[in-house]
């Protein structure tokens, strides 16, 4: 078979580059599986027939979105979750790169987890998919993995899930050792002993809901104890899911220091609020719980500024019977690769997030801090692209979404801005212009 | 040979510490050194510089060839030895270190080898006998005559040691006899490298005049001496490594890593050696890379002349 060359055109279009800052109009063409050029009437010559040519009039076509933290249950809990399942509705959500997190069965922290996770997505998912390694074996928080061979297996993160390492020994040595291969680590703040067994932010609203409530003070603590380590050791060093304001000051002191600190904070964090418990509605039920409006506006703020890198969508599949239980009994987590973007668009739609802020911090900031080629909309960059409709109006219906699990805070939300086309590595992985 | 070696005792009355020792201090030792490793002087009896003299090895650690050497080397010197493994003796029904020191120099000893899993333990004693003390490994402080049997090795193979690139490779946390080398190949002129995790690298070792690397193929670039250290097993389960396949992919000292070595270097060891763990088994046995076994050769003629000059008293 003759090796012909792959091209996609996709014309009219609002390019968008978070990276650059570049915002035109213009054409964009691919040709295997790469960004091959772009400019204003790139096709002002006429186009080839034989190449497909997508018509954009005028809605945004920027980066496809890189998802820091993804978990499914692939190995282990396929009814809540396969690679591809997340895969389809990773699409779906214009996100064309995720990192799996380690918290499946049997857990990511050997090599052939690794390569197993590489293989599956291979064969069944449509999107990029990469593992994130666990910190400690079994994510006991006893024993540190092999990060030296994971990483030279393809993990590209790694992450204790969502056990906080509370022993500072052992964390201090797994910081120290991961500084020799430059790994990035995540780890989430929470002070165990503050937060266990807690199902609430503590405040005036839990507290008369008859919740048993977590301090923000213990995301702060860990937070702290972190930043002290990194200073001592040098480690990459990623705060997973911020969720309080009284953790900001720790952070940018600790960036202001020249620390390689980042931290993420989910979608849910940035659109919702503890009153979206509202009337015990675990689809609500996070961890990180829900704060107050003040830390959201806060955690909005701190990604318009930078103090926090990434947003990512916590997608944590629930089944059903896991979620229809007394609040308290009930399971953590939200489906939310299907809604990162739409909830984000929806947010710069209210004039409360900035949308350079945000695409950068789903798109271009991942990948650098990932080591990853794709996340700019760049001559030779993968053809890894979102077609965006910013205006679009819809109401989020969890009916709708195909993630196997539907456990989705947003269910029965208007949404403004949806995602129209997904193309990744050069093909169509998405497509609702017909819709 | 000659004989005429017989250089007017060192500086120091004890040996406790590499800092003990001046410039001239250690190219005495070195050179009285190189003059016993030929056997034939060493079984000379007319080398029994000793003869008379008490000799106690009290060893709190397990040990095979340093008790042994300093034995031997004692004995070579015409000294009565007694070995004392404090392991199975009152130390382990509770007597303290300064009592045992007591009761041992009531028994007036010459010279006091000790071994101890307490930093600074051979310092405390020193303070509390009459005799000179010479620290035989003293926690993860130091082991002053493994650097200097390891300088001698070098010495007689290399010629000089000034100017030569030298990695200090693995646990260097714990390791004692890191702490003497990295000073002794100092002052001896050479460029001293540590390359190891950086779980098992002092924080501020890049302050002892050494350049600091974590990654071997960086660290072993140009080296002509790598010496290996052992990596102890229990270090595994306190998470300073994951696993010793781990350790050796990374930091172990197999034929690929030896090429990022300058052409022929050599491989020392202070032993006992964990075979796949930190060194494969073909550079150990490799007798054109590796100086173990003349390691341990030299050990015996280095401490006999760490035991005579001692023996004539110092400053």
């Amino acid at each position: 078979m003759l090796n012909q060359t792959k091209k996609l055109a996709i014309s009219n279009a609002r390019l968008i580059d978070p990276k650059s800052g570049m915002d035109m109009h213009g054409d964009l063409l691919i040709e295997d599986g790469l960004i091959a050029s772009f400019g204003d009437n790139l096709f002002a010559e006429g186009l080839n027939p034989d190449i497909e040519n997508i018509d954009a009039n005028g809605m945004i076509l920027a980066p496809g979105l890189i998802d820091m933290r993804v978990v499914t249950g692939e190995p282990g809990a396929e009814h809540k979750e396969t690679l591809a399942s997340a895969g389809l509705a990773a699409a779906a959500g214009g996100v064309t790169s995720m990192v799996v997190m380690p918290q499946t069965n049997p857990v990511i922290d050997d090599i052939s987890l690794v390569d197993f996770i590489n293989r599956r997505a291979r064969e069944t998912s449509p999107v990029n998919v990469y593992a994130a390694g666990a910190l400690t074996k079994n994510l006991a928080c006893k024993d540190m993995t092999e990060l030296g061979l994971m990483s030279e297996a393809g993990a590209l993160l790694f992450s204790n899930g969502d056990a906080p390492i509370s022993d500072a020994s052992l964390m201090r040595r797994i910081m120290a050792y991961s500084s020799a291969f430059n790994a990035l680590l995540a780890h989430r703040a929470i002070d165990p002993n503050l937060s266990t067994n807690t199902v609430a932010h503590e405040s005036d609203f839990s507290a008369r809901l008859g919740l048993a409530s977590a301090p923000a003070a213990s995301e702060r603590i860990m937070a702290e104890r972190d930043i002290a380590l990194v200073e001592l050791t040098g480690a990459r060093y990623l705060m997973d899911l911020i969720s309080s304001a009284d953790t900001l000051p720790a952070l940018r002191r600790a960036k202001a220091k020249g620390l390689d600190v980042s931290a993420s904070v989910s979608i849910n964090h940035l659109a919702l609020n503890e009153l979206d418990i509202g009337d015990y509605r675990t689809f609500a039920k996070l961890d990180p719980p829900l704060r107050g409006e003040e830390d959201r506006l806060a955690l909005l703020k701190a990604v318009n500024d930078g103090t926090i890198d990434v947003i990512v969508s916590a997608h944590d599949p629930r089944p059903a019977g896991d979620k229809r239980r007394p609040f308290a009994e009930a399971g953590f987590g939200a489906v939310g690769l299907e809604m990162l973007l739409p909830a984000g668009l929806t947010l710069v739609a209210d004039g409360q997030l900035d949308m350079t802020a945000f695409l950068k911090a789903v798109t271009s900031t991942p990948a650098e801090m990932l080591g990853l080629p794709q996340g700019v909309l760049e001559r030779g960059a993968p053809a890894d692209l979102v077609l965006i409709d910013p205006q679009k109006p819809w109401m989020c219906d969890e009916g709708n979404l195909l993630s196997r699990s539907r456990n989705t805070p947003f269910d029965g939300r208007l949404m403004q801005g949806a995602i129209i086309t997904t193309i990744c590595a050069g093909k169509i992985v998405f497509d609702n212009r017909n819709a | 040979m000659s004989s005429e070696h017989t250089s007017s005792g060192l500086n120091t009355r004890h040996l406790l510490s590499i800092a003990d020792l001046h410039r001239p201090d250690i190219d005495s030792l070195l050179n009285l050194g190189e003059t016993y490793l030929d056997l034939s002087v060493q079984k000379d009896a007319r080398h029994n510089v000793l003869a008379g003299k008490t000799l106690i090895n009290l060893f709190f650690e397990n040990s095979t060839r340093t008790e042994k050497s300093f034995e031997l080397a004692g004995r070579r010197l015409g000294a009565d030895v007694i070995n004392m493994s404090m392991t199975t003796s009152s130390a382990s029904k509770g007597e303290t270190l300064l009592d045992t020191a007591t009761t041992l120099n009531a028994m007036s000893p010459d010279l006091l080898v000790i071994r101890h899993s307490a930093s600074g333990a051979p310092a405390l004693l020193s303070q509390k006998v009459s005799c000179a003390v010479i620290n035989a490994g003293d926690g993860t402080h130091e082991h002053p005559t493994q650097a200097l049997l390891d300088a001698l090795t070098l010495r007689t193979k290399l010629g000089a040691i000034d100017g030569l690139r030298i990695a200090i490779c693995g646990d260097i946390l714990h390791s004692r006899v890191a702490r003497s080398n990295i000073q002794l190949l100092n002052i001896l002129g050479a460029e001293v490298r540590l390359v190891g995790p950086p779980t098992l690298i002092p924080l501020d070792a890049d302050q002892w005049g050494v350049e600091v690397f974590h990654d071997m193929e960086k660290g072993l670039a140009g080296c002509d001496v790598i010496m290996m250290l052992r990596l102890q097993i229990e270090r595994m389960g306190a998470s300073f490594v994951p696993s010793k396949r781990e350790y050796f992919h990374v930091y172990g000292l197999d034929q690929t890593k030896l090429e990022f070595a300058a052409p022929g270097a050599l491989v020392m060891h202070p032993g006992p050696m964990n075979r796949g763990v930190e060194i494969s088994s073909d550079i150990a046995d490799d007798p054109d890379i590796s100086l173990i076994t003349r390691q341990v050769e030299t050990g015996v003629a280095m401490r006999m002349a760490i035991l005579h000059l001692l023996s004539q008293g110092g400053a």
